[in-house]
């Protein structure tokens, strides 16, 4: 029962927070580069997109925050035998995190909101940059984390405690594991952001408002799409064939593929039961899960009771299975909406071409729909990972069930989680309404292009930027 | 000095941080519908700590690593164990966070004044809690082995129930950090104000300081019952009561800065006390002392601490440099006439 609850909150925790956490990684990078476009060239578009954009990416921001300040404790609260056991390494790289990178974010964020008639035009540009990158060093230590959890290196079991103990920090910071979540995630989010920019833009667009602001945000949104999805092609590709060599058991679960098969397909459909070895593929393409998993069509991939008959001898008995119907969907929701969102930006570019400016109501409407698809796509893809490292914590030295607080009671993680989701709902309603009304309202006009120089000449002049 | 020692120092140092420089913005918080009587005296207030708020707020994030990552049992036995007081502390810190953000993003009274009821409860709730928390920590609390093993440090764990942490003394230490964190507030607001608010500021400030004062003699007085080194901790607990003393003048004859860092000071000191009378124990047992976790039985092991040392060492003084500009940046005295509308 305490398991299933500690489960269902940090999934319910964890996916919450990851919506704003793509959003944030991507459109900073954005913000940063119409406010670095603006001091390069003074054309007031830019400074007006800047602060269109950035507005947007605060609102979002401050629940990434406060929603991330639960991620950090939450290892105690609720896992805290996992966190005996592992914190001798995975505490290093939170704290590095804490360290490097949220204080980093947090103070030139400060600095950048409020700092507009307080420091000089580049110096405050530069605060901006000092926080995306912030975002960066964040994100690489706790994929570090997370990719320790997937695949253990660079420690050693105590044998006095019987716990994790770190030997090489190196190899859990740069292993190829983290390099590839990183580089998928971080390429993820700026698809994931680039179809945001691009969206919102094209559907200002396509109401006829504020052409000359919005058709660079377009253009760059639907360009960063463009090479996001390359990006996140190449390294999701070198990422499955880790995958299968690290944790083939999460391949397996991927296709729902019972068998050790060689030549195996890929299906993108399919109906029935995937618990069970009875559901019918609808549309297949013969050899891909082969060339996903080993780079050649006539490739072996090995099956889900090959493996489980492995595992059991060499863990003992237990189910070492995940939930396959969440690991399959999961998978496909996660390449089907990256694809699509890639696909909407050539139709983007192609309805933009030479300066025209579509007005049509069906790109108006996929334009709405389109705007947080990939944000979905990215959530699936990590409750693909998550959940298809199932049953293991640590992969192959911790079971998720040996992880969770012994001594913490039902009613307190019902408490929790109830509590939390409920807070969480409640947010999430506010913070969609904020946002759309800041859509709605559109790039600001433009009172004073170098609010420090005016604030020079009168000490008491109204704050540029107040709460 | 060995590495668990180096480590139990910086992570009284993290705490210190934290208490310093959060303790005042939640301060600001609680006292809005006092101090702030109307909407545009709540927003000046408010945007004192609009820029520095969320980085003061990162020192409790890395003080949580860095326990995480120096002595994992102490932070697993620590947070499993006062669940449901961190849980009430993380809900309070979410909507407070929300709040200053959401605030002022819609022109509607109804709005703020929700948002603003948030922002009260969200910085009274954590700054009481966190004095019962710690009060909890110094006075020893229900921790046990469940194999009856004292020297498998592992599986010590808390067993005691949510009621079991507001006892008398952590009360009392809670509303010690609840009233020193409002007075801190105050100071802080009045250095940072001019006009009405600074006024009606340096009242408060007074007013409140004088109760903090009694709980705080109580509750640390109480505290050196506890203490490893009584002949240590009871000096530097006079020393922050003439501190506080020191600031509530300086805040009657008009002197903020000096308030200020004398309040910060008596802070300091107060949790360094704490913290000096808790060593080598990072939570003692109220059952069986065997069952003390202590620096040594809840540490990682010296490669790790080692890493992290080298970290802290770097990291530390460039977080304070970029950190104190911030406050140098934003120095200027916020009026009600600079607030726009």
């Amino acid at each position: 029962m305490n398991l299933d609850l500690a489960r269902w909150q940090f999934a319910v925790t964890t996916v919450y927070h990851f919506l704003f956490v793509p959003l944030t990684l991507g459109t900073v990078w954005f913000v940063v580069g119409f406010q670095t476009a603006w001091v390069r060239t003074g054309n007031v578009k830019y400074l007006r997109l800047t602060k269109f954009f950035g507005k947007l990416f605060l609102i979002n921001f401050a629940m990434g925050v406060v929603t991330g300040i639960v991620q950090e404790f939450q290892f105690g609260m609720n896992w805290s035998d996992y966190s005996k056991f592992v914190g001798d390494v995975f505490g290093a790289p939170l704290a590095m995190e804490g360290l490097l990178a949220f204080f980093l974010e947090s103070t030139f964020l400060g600095l950048w909101i409020f700092g507009w008639d307080r420091l000089p035009k580049k110096l405050h540009l530069a605060t901006i940059w000092a926080a995306a990158f912030g975002t960066l060093f964040s994100a690489f230590f706790i994929l570090a984390a997370n990719s320790w959890m997937q695949h253990p290196t660079g420690y050693e079991i105590s044998e006095t405690t019987g716990r994790a103990v770190l030997n090489d920090i190196g190899a859990v910071l740069f292993q190829n594991t983290s390099i590839l979540a990183f580089t998928h995630t971080i390429s993820a989010s700026f698809l994931v952001a680039g179809a945001f920019v691009a969206a919102v833009g094209a559907w200002h667009m396509s109401k006829d408002r504020h052409l000359d602001v919005f058709r660079p945000a377009v253009k760059a949104g639907t360009w960063v799409i463009l090479i996001a999805a390359v990006v996140v092609s190449i390294t999701g590709d070198l990422d499955s064939k880790v995958m299968v060599e690290q944790q083939p058991m999460k391949m397996a679960a991927a296709e729902g593929l019972y068998e050790t098969t060689a030549n195996a397909p890929f299906s993108i459909l399919s109906v029935g039961d995937l618990a069970g070895d009875s559901a019918t593929r609808i549309i297949e393409v013969p050899g891909l899960l082969s060339f996903l998993a080993t780079g050649s069509f006539d490739g072996t991939v090995q099956g889900i009771n090959d493996l489980q008959a492995q595992y059991v001898q060499q863990y003992g008995p237990g189910d070492y299975s995940p939930y396959v119907p969440v690991t399959y969907w999961g998978f496909r929701m996660m390449i089907g909406l990256g694809m699509l969102a890639a696909l909407y930006a050539l139709w983007t570019l192609w309805r933009f071409r030479g300066g025209r400016n579509p007005k049509s109501t069906v790109f108006a409407a996929a334009t709405a729909v389109i705007t947080f698809l990939p944000l979905f796509g990215i959530s699936a893809g990590w409750i693909f990972t998550e959940m298809g490292r199932q049953p293991w914590i640590v992969f192959g030295l911790q079971k998720t069930a040996d992880g969770v607080s012994p001594t913490v009671g039902t009613a307190s993680v019902l408490i929790s989680f109830i509590g939390f989701t409920l807070v969480y709902a409640v947010l999430a309603f506010f913070e969609v309404r904020l946002m759309l009304k800041a859509i709605k309202a559109g790039p600001p006009e433009i009172a004073s292009e170098d609010p420090f120089e005016d604030s020079q000449d009168d000490a008491d002049k109204q704050l540029y930027f107040a709460y | 000095m060995d590495l668990v020692t180096v480590w139990f120092i910086l992570v009284a140092v993290l705490w210190i941080g934290y208490f310093v420089l959060d303790g005042f913005d939640l301060g600001v918080g609680m006292l809005l519908p006092v101090i702030g009587r109307n909407d545009v005296n709540r927003r000046v207030m408010v945007n004192t700590i609009g820029p520095v708020w969320d980085g003061n707020e990162v020192w409790l994030l890395v003080a949580g690593g860095a326990t995480f990552a120096a002595f994992p049992l102490w932070y697993a036995t620590l947070f499993s164990g006062y669940y449901l007081a961190l849980f009430l502390v993380l809900l309070a810190l979410i909507l407070r966070g929300v709040a200053f953000e959401y605030r002022g993003k819609k022109d509607d009274a109804k709005w703020r004044r929700n948002w603003d009821a948030a922002i009260v409860v969200g910085s009274a709730l954590p700054a009481l809690l966190f004095g019962v928390a710690f009060g909890n920590i110094v006075g020893g609390s229900q921790i046990a082995s469940s194999t009856g093993n004292a020297a498998d440090a592992g599986s010590i764990n808390y067993i005691g129930s949510f009621f079991d942490l507001l006892n008398p003394f952590a009360l009392v230490v809670g509303l010690m950090t609840l009233t020193v964190f409002a007075t801190h507030g105050a100071i802080f607001l009045a250095l940072k104000t001019s006009g009405e608010v600074r006024e009606a500021s340096r009242k408060v400030a007074v007013r409140v300081g004088v109760v903090a004062a009694v709980f705080a003699v109580v509750a640390l007085l109480w505290a050196q019952t506890f203490s490893e080194r009584v002949a240590v901790t009871l000096p530097l607990v006079l020393v922050a009561a003439v501190l506080w003393l020191g600031g509530l003048l300086a805040t009657i004859r008009g002197r903020d800065g000096w308030a200020f860092i004398l309040s910060a000071g008596t802070i300091g000191l107060a949790v360094a006390a704490l913290f000096v009378g808790l060593f080598p124990n990072v939570m003692p047992s109220a059952i069986d002392p065997a069952y003390n976790l202590t620096v040594y039985n809840a540490s990682s092991q010296s490669y790790t601490l080692t890493v992290m040392t080298i970290v802290a060492v770097i990291m530390t003084p460039l977080v304070l440099l970029y950190q104190g500009w911030t406050y140098w940046v934003f120095r200027k005295r916020i009026t009600s006439s600079m607030i726009p509308s």
